[in-house]
């Protein structure tokens, strides 16, 4: 039955790509999907004139140099705790990472919560969290942080490098990368904002934005609505995600998100600084925020010579056009922090071939 | 060449790629200059005329005990493996202990019984041994060693030169088993599951598998550290073959998977201790399938892929359940946890 | 951008839950979806449900698993048979 389905997606995109003709660009947003596209090999399937274009939708891909930087310094700290979720070891700073420093103080956890639990075992030691992520992870840290205050701990931080992902759609459209015809939506970012959030951007720029899952199926049936749409040119907002994502979204959710951080200009790696696209924790919590307890002036840190993965995460370029890609960086041995995350571009581009 | 601040990381242990360039650039070359060496699992050597085969392994793995099995057990599987895969009947190993000051000898002695036990049913004899102690904190609870002897077995041929395109590559049971049971394990992991290592002695099944097919296997080898896709990849850069494995045939036991799942790794990568791959003549397959199946440590085996032509850049493609395909790269050396 | 697995919720207790994927159990929080009940079927991100999911959309993740152990029984049977003849 499932194969049906998928028949039924992949005649449909044939169909809408044929009458459409040209080139058709659509950009995954979410960084899950790219990843998924490649383990289901889901490009092999596509018509020519259909080009998937890698999007800025891995949090890793997107934290700019300096946030890293200031992890690294923190990490030499003695006195400090580095909680961090697994994604974040390899990316490369300016001269080390956190698995090459190899530190005993730098601690894999798989929630905000462990994070909160290190800073009650160690009293003796301030805990720096190291909050990336997108407005799927973001709602954790609220409640870490509302843990944190509950039970008086004084020693546990959050380092914010949190962003918002409409901010970004909005500036690739703006002239970034105004080839993207439509935009494949992130399935669990949507969860949380709902698909009634898109609804300004497939307004003002006249883009179909389809909310995808990440099962093959749901891939391609997102696919065969976006090209159907654009070949009836009605642009709309559409989910094939199914009953997880509600127009609204999740409004606890978001609740917890409004009540400790509130968006900021920022800067996010390859694409400089995007107005209101990153998030600070407010001034009422200023005592969790690790910024500002270690009155760390964020440095804009210069990004390696060579490395394009802003053009990658723009969609202008594919990660193999890169001069570096294959040659100076490779997952071994990334420069940019595409191929370091297992779903930056270049890391699957290059994991799992074209 | 060595940069100064280059240090050794835990992916260079991983089986991956890390460890590949290490032996590669710095072990290969300090040891045997520039004189290329066929470097395998176990080493074929001359004594007075007979070939004798030659392996050594060292454990290291947290937590020392696991459902199904423990270091002292993978002690003993891990050496007979890599002698039987090589095609060897293992015959004798040696026994190392490095202990950490402060280890509980009841802990040890639960080791150790479990390290005679599994050498008594594999029927090898641990013929000599040295033991250490070193302060606490220059080791984690105990570490093991040992090495294995074994003469070959008769009417074997196998290496990367006996495979050819139109092979198969069968595989005797489900994968991850062992990698994703230490996982759950590790305490900062806190899953609890109900998996099981696969941890076990292959000589007898892989007896079988030669005694019945003689040179019609051409290759074996046990997915250990980096899982199937790092041997895989290393058959494909060492026969000049490609190979083309097909997802919906590579058993995996669905709580396995669900784990790998939660933790966001790939089973492809993850390690197994009771799993080898043979690569098989074509017109063997049924019966080498048969003779698999018919050992309880076989009965899940499956025929995954096939070798593909001769390439100047062979590669391990994988077909997914929905027909595309993917290249299934060599692994890093570590998986990490993931939330993206 | 951001895994997440369906599982069930098992136990729970305020927003502290135990959730089950496979017979793997892990604890995670419910803090961000107050709705779900024991028993429910939830998504969950970095140790927090972010969202509850019926049976049908489990399943969409679930089937595959379902197909793996379609595929072993099988696989039992054909040898079954085997043995038979």
């Amino acid at each position: 039955m499932r194969l049906n389905k998928i028949q039924q997606a992949r005649e449909q995109i044939e169909k809408s790509c044929a009458k459409i003709g040209r080139l058709v660009q659509v950009m995954e947003v979410c960084g899950t999907h790219t990843v998924a596209l490649f383990r289901h090999g889901i490009r092999s399937l596509l018509p020519k004139n259909l080009k998937l274009l890698s999007g800025p939708g891995c949090p890793v891909c997107v934290t700019d140099q300096g946030y890293i930087d200031t992890v690294i310094d923190l990490a030499g700290r003695p006195d400090c705790i580095i909680a961090t979720y697994g994604d974040m070891i390899r990316v490369p700073g300016k001269n080390t990472s956190l698995e090459r420093l190899s530190l005993p103080n730098v601690r894999i956890v798989l929630s905000s919560d462990d994070a909160v639990t290190l800073a009650k075992n160690h009293p003796d030691k301030t805990v720096v969290f190291v909050a990336v992520g997108f407005e799927t992870t973001t709602p954790a840290t609220a409640v870490a942080i509302e843990q944190a205050d509950k039970f008086g701990l004084n020693n546990f931080t959050v380092l914010c490098g949190h962003k918002l992902v409409l901010p970004a759609m909005r500036a690739l459209l703006s002239g970034r990368n105004d080839k993207i015809d439509a935009f494949l939506c992130p399935g669990h970012v949507s969860i949380i904002l709902g698909s009634r959030a898109y609804e300004p951007i497939v307004k003002e720029f006249k883009r179909p934005c389809v909310v995808g899952g990440f099962e093959a199926e749901q891939i391609l049936s997102g696919l065969a609505k976006i090209c159907e749409q654009i070949e009836q040119n009605k642009p709309a907002v559409d989910s094939v995600y199914g009953l997880a994502v509600r127009p609204e979204g999740n409004k606890t959710s978001q609740q917890w998100m409004e009540k400790y951080f509130e968006p900021c200009d920022g800067p996010w790696r390859g694409l400089g600084c995007i107005p209101q696209g990153s998030l600070r924790i407010k001034d009422t919590y200023a005592k969790f925020d690790a910024q500002k307890r270690f009155s760390i002036a964020q440095m804009p840190a210069e990004e390696p010579c060579g490395c394009l993965c802003g053009q990658v995460l723009c969609g202008l370029i594919e990660p193999s056009q890169c001069g570096l890609f294959g040659k100076k960086c490779t997952p071994d041995h990334p420069v940019g922090p595409c191929m370091v995350s297992t779903e930056g571009a270049c890391a699957a581009w290059y994991k799992y071939g074209k | 060449m060595t940069e100064e601040n280059e240090r050794i990381l835990l992916a260079h242990g991983g089986g991956g790629r890390l460890m590949a360039e290490l032996i590669a650039k710095t072990i290969a070359p300090t040891i045997y200059g520039d004189k290329p060496q066929n470097l395998t699992d176990a080493a074929s050597v001359d004594i007075d005329g007979k070939e004798i085969l030659f392996t050594t392994d060292s454990f290291v793995v947290q937590p020392l005990f696991f459902p199904a099995g423990d270091i002292g057990k993978l002690a003993v599987c891990g050496t007979v493996n890599d002698l039987a895969v090589c095609g060897a009947k293992p015959q004798t190993l040696s026994l190392a202990l490095i202990i950490e000051e402060g280890f509980a000898v009841a802990a040890l002695e639960k080791i150790l019984h479990s390290i005679g036990t599994t050498a008594r049913q594999a029927g090898v004899a641990i013929v000599t041994g040295d033991t250490k102690v070193v302060e606490k904190g220059a080791a984690d609870g105990i570490f093991i060693n040992t090495t294995g002897i074994g003469p070959r077995r008769r009417n074997t041929r196998l290496g990367f030169d006996c495979i050819e395109p139109g092979d198969v590559i069968l595989i005797n049971g489900t994968l991850g088993d062992h990698g994703m049971t230490i996982m759950s394990k590790r305490q900062e992991l806190a899953i609890q599951s109900p998996l099981q290592s696969d941890c076990a002695c292959l000589h007898e099944i892989i007896g079988l598998l030669l005694d019945a097919l003689g040179p019609k296997v051409k290759f074996m080898r046990d997915p250990t550290r980096g899982g199937l896709a790092a041997t895989l990849n290393e058959i494909t850069q060492s026969c000049g073959c490609g190979i083309e494995i097909e997802e919906k045939k590579i058993p995996v036991d669905p709580a396995v998977k669900a784990a790998a799942d939660i933790l966001g790794f790939d089973i492809l990568n993850i390690a197994n201790e009771g799993k080898f791959v043979a690569v098989v003549a074509a017109d063997a397959e049924k019966q080498a399938l048969d003779v698999l199946r018919s050992h309880p440590l076989g009965r899940k085996a499956a025929r995954i892929g096939v070798v593909g032509p001769k390439q100047p850049h062979s590669l391990v493609e994988l077909i997914t359940r929905i027909g595309g395909r993917r290249i299934i790269g060599m692994p890093y050396g570590r998986e990490l946890p993931r939330i993206c | 951008m951001c895994l997440a697995v369906p599982a069930r919720i098992v136990e729970m207790t305020g927003d502290q839950a135990v959730a089950d994927a496979m017979g793997n159990r892990w604890a995670i929080r419910t803090t961000l979806t107050p709705e779900v009940k024991l028993g429910d079927i939830v998504l969950v991100h970095a140790g927090y449900a972010i969202a509850k999911i019926d049976e049908e959309e489990a399943k969409k993740t679930w089937e595959l698993f379902e197909q793996i152990a379609e595929m072993e029984a099988e696989r039992g049977k054909a040898q079954g048979g085997d043995h038979a003849t």
